[in-house]
């Protein structure tokens, strides 16, 4: 993860004018509300499976080192490789490290943030190796040099013609923008490439600590080609990835795809037990398994914990109305929305990222959505809590709010500074509340207050 | 019974009328109104900002003016989230205040929930003929849990007619200083909502927030929509004949 180059605010407003991104993400969200509301309540009672869901994720977090310990000594005993990596560097050099021994020319990649964050392609492609994305949204997204927009769907922001243009320029023809053509010329670019690849790598939804299994779950197919063609297979996780055992993954993805996309299950749920056996007739010859804390551990013990519950199903910004605004882009790391905000800061540092704690107008309807019940807004009045309190540069903005904490603890003081609201200054056009003003009406402060009439029609009564 | 109003910052300066009207409906209904004029601010403002000792500053004098008081009403479902929801929060590590902390959060109502929950408001003498929508706030909803309170009230003045508002649950953009500091974004959502509102068909809009209010008043008007809106005590004010 890294910041752009670009401020904040550049982004938000680059977001706020991109009107096609504006309108998909608007409907996409409208569609996965009365899909997700649908097939939530065909589940009974959403709220049980919601705090079940949460149990099962604080408890492994909680005990997140003996789980990892047994996940890892499992992998190994189905005859994987288990490697930790503390950072993005460590993970890439191991990464590189397998390529280099393996002598891998082409690499097949699916479903994977955690690559994302730690810049995998680039550093495999240092070292001279080609690296495709299979997913489509992602394939999308590496052709046009993009970013992805949406932690479940990366290439939201991009219209069909848009799709087309991109696909063309690679197909060195003029493909039509319908759906099944681009989709055809996809899978004939990509089937080649999969048989070609000395090495696939994909993420992890879910590791299961008692089998040392991963589970992946997907809609196109991909990741059972990424993970058993060719005679590599590497997966990147995040280290709080994890389930106890079969029977806490049941509920999980039983809540996943359902929060995800509105789907009642998935196409795919690839589960990968380790390479190939004697008598397998497919599968990789040698399984790695790189499990990344790129700054995870840093929540560990915090009052912000239960941010690693996250499941990464994407639905605190299918519901929430600044991303529906100002899309993912905006966000500027890797995991956009609700989520990104409060991860993105604590993974990294604060102070580069404070401002995303206050792209919130704290709806809460992002913690509402949370299937496993982060208390995502809750989190943000935290952030901002710990920004005022290290932050050197918002010098005026304490001033005032020192001098509104002591004017409400004396009734005094706190009448001067409502009379002082009638002034003009407050509300011309060049006071503090000028940009409220630029879009908006303020209204005129009354003539005479609650307080004043009260003391003039109720005097005495107290 | 009597209570002790909590009329909050923006109803004391901005519109005083809501607070006369929560006065008026809650005598109506033989409720003896008392308003400690020592009273402030809440201290939302300073804690979403992330001000969290200035806050207490301010929630540490609310609880001393209201703490002896049976009943606190607020004509805001955000203040009232604030009271109840944050000051247990705010004073974690002092817990003489957590206690007080947490007795003033206990009597704290917001308007339509004290009608509803404590008086069991059976009759009003009200009428409001009009085709309206209401407007759920954040804090109130998601907050409080205070969905169905307001209709509930509501259905009681004659002549009303509630339209339901498109994506009903969607913020405004109100969200207090977020929309000074984020304005691009805050108005975004405030158009947004008036489009919902256009579609509703209603020609006023009713809630239990005035920032919402402010928030959604200040943009409509700016855009030269005549939306008109009131709070919900404004609409149980309005007598019969």
């Amino acid at each position: 993860m890294s910041m752009p180059n670009q401020t904040f605010r550049t982004r938000v407003s680059e977001g706020l004018q991109d009107a096609y991104r504006r309108n998909v993400v608007g409907k996409v969200q409208d569609y996965f509300r009365a899909m997700r509301n649908n097939i939530f309540e065909e589940l009974g009672n959403v709220e049980e499976w919601r705090e079940r869901a949460a149990q099962i994720r604080s408890h492994t977090i909680e005990n997140l080192d003996a789980y990892l310990e047994m996940f890892s000594e499992n992998i190994q005993k189905n005859g994987g490789h288990v490697a930790f990596a503390a950072d993005a560097a460590e993970a890439n050099r191991y990464i590189q490290s397998v390529a280099k021994q393996h002598e891998v020319k082409t690499v097949v990649k699916s479903k994977s943030m955690v690559t994302e964050e730690i810049h995998l392609n680039g550093a495999l492609e240092d070292i001279g190796v080609e690296v495709f994305e299979t997913d489509l949204g992602e394939f999308i997204i590496q052709l046009d040099n993009d970013r992805p927009s949406h932690i479940v769907g990366p290439a939201m922001h991009k219209s069909k013609q848009q799709v087309a243009e991109i696909f063309s320029k690679k197909a060195g023809e003029t493909l039509p923008a319908d759906a099944q053509e681009l989709g055809r010329f996809a899978r004939e670019y990509l089937r080649d490439k999969f048989f070609r690849a000395d090495m696939g790598i994909t993420g992890c939804n879910f590791g299961v600590a008692e089998s040392g299994s991963v589970v992946i779950v997907s809609n196109e197919g991909n990741v059972e080609m990424t993970s058993s063609l060719p005679r590599v297979h590497v997966v990147v996780m995040g280290m709080e990835r994890l389930v106890p055992s079969w029977e806490e993954l049941d509920v999980l993805i039983s809540l996943l795809p359902r929060s995800a996309t509105g789907q009642r299950t998935i196409s795919y749920a690839t589960a990968i037990h380790g390479p190939k056996r004697e008598n397998d007739l497919d599968g990789p010859e040698e399984w790695h398994v790189v499990i990344v804390d790129n700054g995870r551990s840093k929540l560990l013990g915090t009052k912000y914990q239960q941010a690693l519950n996250c499941i990464r199903c994407g639905n605190c910004s299918n519901v929430c109305p600044v991303y529906r605004h100002i899309g993912g882009h905006a966000y500027g790391g890797v995991y956009n929305g609700p989520i990104g905000a409060v991860i993105t800061p604590l993974m990294e540092n604060l102070p580069e990222w404070k401002e995303l704690a206050f792209a919130s107008s704290l709806c809460g309807a992002c913690t509402e959505a949370c299937p496993v019940k982060i208390p995502l807004h809750e989190y943000l009045i935290e952030l901002r809590h710990d920004v005022t309190e290290t932050s050197e540069d918002t010098w005026s903005e304490r001033m005032v709010a020192h001098l509104f904490g002591t004017a409400t603890a004396h009734p005094s003081l706190y009448e001067m500074g409502q009379k002082a609201a009638r002034l003009p200054f407050l509300s011309s056009a060049a006071g503090p509340m000028k940009a409220w003003q630029e879009n908006r009406d303020l209204p005129e402060p009354a003539k005479q207050t609650f307080r004043d009439w009260w003391r003039q029609h109720k005097g005495g009564e107290r | 019974m009597k209570v002790a109003l909590f009329v909050t910052c923006l109803a004391d300066v901005f519109f005083p009328d809501v607070g006369k009207s929560v006065v008026q409906v809650l005598e109506s209904q033989g409720v003896e109104v008392v308003f400690p004029p020592d009273q402030t601010c809440c201290g939302q403002v300073t804690f979403n900002s992330g001000y969290w000792e200035d806050s207490k500053k301010s929630a540490k004098h609310f609880i001393e003016v209201f703490e002896n008081e049976e009943y606190i009403i607020a004509p805001s479902g955000s203040c009232a989230s604030m009271i109840r929801l944050h000051y247990p929060k705010l004073f974690e590590d002092e817990p003489n205040w957590k206690k007080r902390a947490e007795q003033v959060a206990e009597r704290v109502y917001e308007f339509s929930e004290f009608l509803v929950h404590v008086l069991g408001l059976e009759q009003l003498q009200a009428s409001f003929p009009a085709k309206a929508t209401y407007h759920q706030s954040c804090h109130m909803g998601r907050g409080l849990g205070l969905i169905n309170e307001p209709l509930q009230v509501l259905s009681k003045v004659e002549g009303l007619q509630i339209e339901p508002l498109p994506n009903q649950e969607d913020c405004c953009g109100f969200g207090g200083t977020f929309s000074v500091k984020m304005p691009e974004i805050s108005v975004a959502m405030a158009s947004e909502k008036i489009k919902h509102i256009n579609e509703s068909g209603a020609d006023l809009v009713i809630t239990s927030d005035l920032g919402c209010l402010m928030h959604i008043g200040g943009f409509a008007k700016r855009q030269g929509n005549g939306i008109r809106m009131l709070h919900v005590a404004e609409v149980l004010a309005n007598q019969k004949g």
